[in-house]
């Protein structure tokens, strides 16, 4: 047998590892307490035939690295890592069922190690075939969104619901859901007046370098400081203003100065896209567009905009991402947002409330990354065909 | 009728004078060439035509009216500007590109549809390959066609053209000097270019305006530079020991052939230059060459001992 594929046979040997070495699941009596490890194999001895069936899609996985490469070796990749991806939720779904029983049991059945690693590498072996099987990114996007389409329906048809990330979800239902509109705003409106001043200085910092040179070392200072350490500084100021300006809803802790430093944190990147984009705009293009006579409105409107304007998103895209990740924080400053059930979880030492919060921001993140790099592959897409 | 009149023109950037004292009339339909090294001014004084550049003092005047009498962007609507990079806008297709300018002027679809479709097949572009394809799709010569059909597109009063095939390889160079010459002589329109290659100059330019250090040395046709040089500077420019062979390139074979009995071997074309003639002389050999017309029917014949002007 012939080895082609050294990538998939490092994926399969930490998927080995991870599989026999790392506990799959935890056992915990109630939610606060540390659980106790739960192998893969232990599962297996425990269940059903069902069990050992589910895993079937593991063993193509195995043999993948020795297969010839083409097409169909990446289809039965992308199938069987899609499976067994869908396989380990309902295996942990249906071990919580056993062991956990009825809503009111207080014992607990969690992810461990093994499980997170074992998700981790499947979501490689499916981005690997995605090379091969999808060509351009919105192709790729799709085929991963219907990978998920398995656990979409665990999750639906409530099979998973005896597990303790579910639990603490119903648990915290309407904090969830609020948790979630104002995380929404809070990335929406830091970025959004980012977006406006930032581009504003960007494109004057553009015309005078001048300007430029006074602009970024202040944002460079303002982005070095921590975000916990700037929503402190915020405090004081902002109740100050508060107290002179009753009335208006300004206080030292809430979403104002949540909103106040998310954007000043957006505002380095928005500006530094501006600035970027407008500067790859050749400088032949620009004197052409003043030699045929177009006013500077024109210039700005029909050109510069729209040759910056990949550029200038993929600041935004790093701008909008990074807001996401930084609203935990406000949370701190009982702004809400994800973070709130973040926090709360870690000062109760409840794990799984714990991601309960962190598991939205790395999916917000991620949706917000993809929807972006759709759009500016879609703004290129339209120049490159005829 | 004077196009183009420049008038004392003067123009310093931080204190080093760029342009100095330049006097420059350009006629109706004339094709002058400006040229020199690498800062003699040419480009700031073709720049300060369409207001690129304003200068610091003098008048420019363009067909009659000063140009200061209007807004710069109506100004250069009125004049096309073609440069070495070209420019093309990267996100318009060439329909778009070459349609710019009167779209600016607010012409109706059908009548810009029609001139840009005109000036693409002027310029040997098949408008059913070309009009939506974008810039990066075209090869550099391809690019600079659209780039002078995009300065050609409202029919200007003046073109502009700075080192308009620079950046083109010797052939497709050639080639577009050629067709520069027959759109020239089809339309009549005013051309001022700019270029610092001597050969370019003494091909294309009705009248030369030879510039060093911001001032205007000499001005007048090739054969007034090569035979009558003002200067030692102007007499290394145009090169000493090469111009024999460039007053032979000012004139054509058809100039020089006689209607004789046709000899044997090889033809040349009577539309070709002199100096092409000098090659074929020396390349094969031989002391006559049979000459044919544009039909390739025998023309005449053309001896070596042609090559000499008759005495004047």
């Amino acid at each position: 047998m012939r080895l082609y594929s050294r990538v998939r046979l490092l994926l399969v040997l930490l998927s080995l590892a991870a599989a026999l070495g790392l506990p799959l699941l935890t056992y915990a009596p109630n939610r606060l307490l540390t659980g106790q490890g739960i192998a893969l194999l232990d599962l297996l001895q425990g269940g059903s035939g069902l069990r050992w069936l589910a895993l079937l899609p593991a063993l193509p996985l195995l043999l993948a690295p020795w297969w010839r490469p083409g097409i169909w070796r990446e289809r039965l990749v992308y199938l069987a890592a899609l499976w067994l991806g869908a396989a380990l939720w309902w295996l942990a779904g249906s071990e919580a069922t056993l062991r956990a029983g009825d809503e009111d049991a207080l014992a607990r059945v969690s992810f461990g190690g093994g499980f997170w690693l074992l998700q981790l590498l499947l979501l490689l072996q499916l981005a690997e075939a995605l090379q091969v099987l999808a060509g351009g990114l919105p192709r790729r996007v799709l085929l991963l969104l219907l990978a998920q389409l398995p656990l979409l329906w665990l999750l639906l048809s409530g099979r998973l619901d005896s597990l303790s990330l579910l639990r603490e979800y119903h648990n915290n239902q309407d904090a969830f859901d609020d948790a979630l509109l104002r995380h929404l705003q809070l990335v929406l409106f830091s970025v959004l007046p980012a977006l406006l001043l930032g581009g504003a200085l960007g494109v004057w910092a553009y015309r005078s370098a001048r300007f430029a040179r006074l602009l970024f070392p202040v944002l460079n200072v303002l982005q070095t400081i921590p975000s916990i350490a700037l929503f402190g500084l915020l405090i004081g100021p902002l109740a100050w203003l508060g107290r002179q300006l009753p009335g208006l809803g300004i206080a030292g802790v809430g979403l104002a100065p949540a909103l106040l430093a998310l954007s000043l944190y957006a505002l380095l990147p928005v500006v530094r896209g501006t600035l970027a984009g407008l500067q790859q705009v050749p400088p032949a293009v620009r004197e052409a567009a003043r030699g045929m006579g177009m006013t500077p409105w024109q210039i700005m409107l029909q050109v510069e905009t729209p040759l910056a304007l990949p550029v200038f998103l993929s600041g935004l895209r790093i701008t909008a991402v990074q807001a996401v990740g930084l609203a935990a924080v406000a949370a701190l400053i009982g702004a809400g947002g994800f973070g709130a059930i973040m926090f709360q979880g870690l000062s109760a030492s409840a794990l799984d409330q714990v991601l309960l919060g962190v598991l939205p921001v790395l999916l917000l993140a991620l949706l917000v990354d993809v929807a972006f790099r759709l759009l500016i592959a879609r703004l290129k897409g339209a120049d490159d065909h005829a | 009728m004077t196009m183009l009149e420049l008038k004392a023109v003067n123009k310093f950037f931080n204190g080093w004078q760029a342009v100095a004292d330049v006097d420059l009339q350009v006629a109706a339909g004339e094709l002058a060439v400006l040229i020199g090294t690498s800062g003699s001014g040419k480009s700031t004084t073709l720049k300060m035509i369409n207001r690129l550049i304003e200068p610091d003092s003098g008048s420019i005047r363009l067909a009659g009216e000063d140009i200061r009498s209007q807004p710069p962007e109506v100004l250069r609507r009125r004049i096309g500007y073609a440069i070495q990079s070209v420019g093309l806008f990267p996100h318009w297709t060439v329909e778009q590109n070459i349609a710019a300018v009167p779209s600016l002027l607010k012409w109706p679809k059908a009548r810009i549809r029609e001139r840009v479709v005109e000036l693409l097949e002027l310029l040997h572009l098949p408008a059913a390959q070309f009009l939506a394809r974008y810039p990066h799709q075209l090869s550099g010569g391809q690019q600079q066609r659209v780039g002078v059909a995009r300065a050609l597109a409202a029919d200007p009063e003046v073109l502009l053209m700075d080192e308009p095939f620079g950046a083109l390889d010797p052939v497709t160079r050639g080639t577009l000097q050629q067709e520069l010459l027959r759109i020239q002589a089809l339309s009549g329109k005013t051309i001022v270019l700019v270029t610092h290659d001597i050969d370019e100059a003494l091909l294309l330019g009705q009248r030369i305006v030879l510039m060093d250090k911001g001032r205007v040395v000499q001005q007048g046709s090739a054969q007034d530079f090569l035979l009558h040089p003002a200067s030692d500077f102007v007499r290394d420019f145009v090169g000493q020991s090469d111009v024999g062979v460039r007053l032979l390139g000012l004139d054509t074979v058809a100039s020089r052939m006689r209607p004789l009995q046709p000899v044997s071997g090889e033809p040349i074309a009577a539309s070709a230059t002199l100096r092409e003639a000098l090659s074929a002389f020396v390349a094969r050999r031989v002391s006559s060459l049979p000459v044919i017309d544009a039909q390739g029917q025998p023309a005449g014949v053309l001896h070596f001992a042609d090559l000499l002007p008759v005495a004047a």
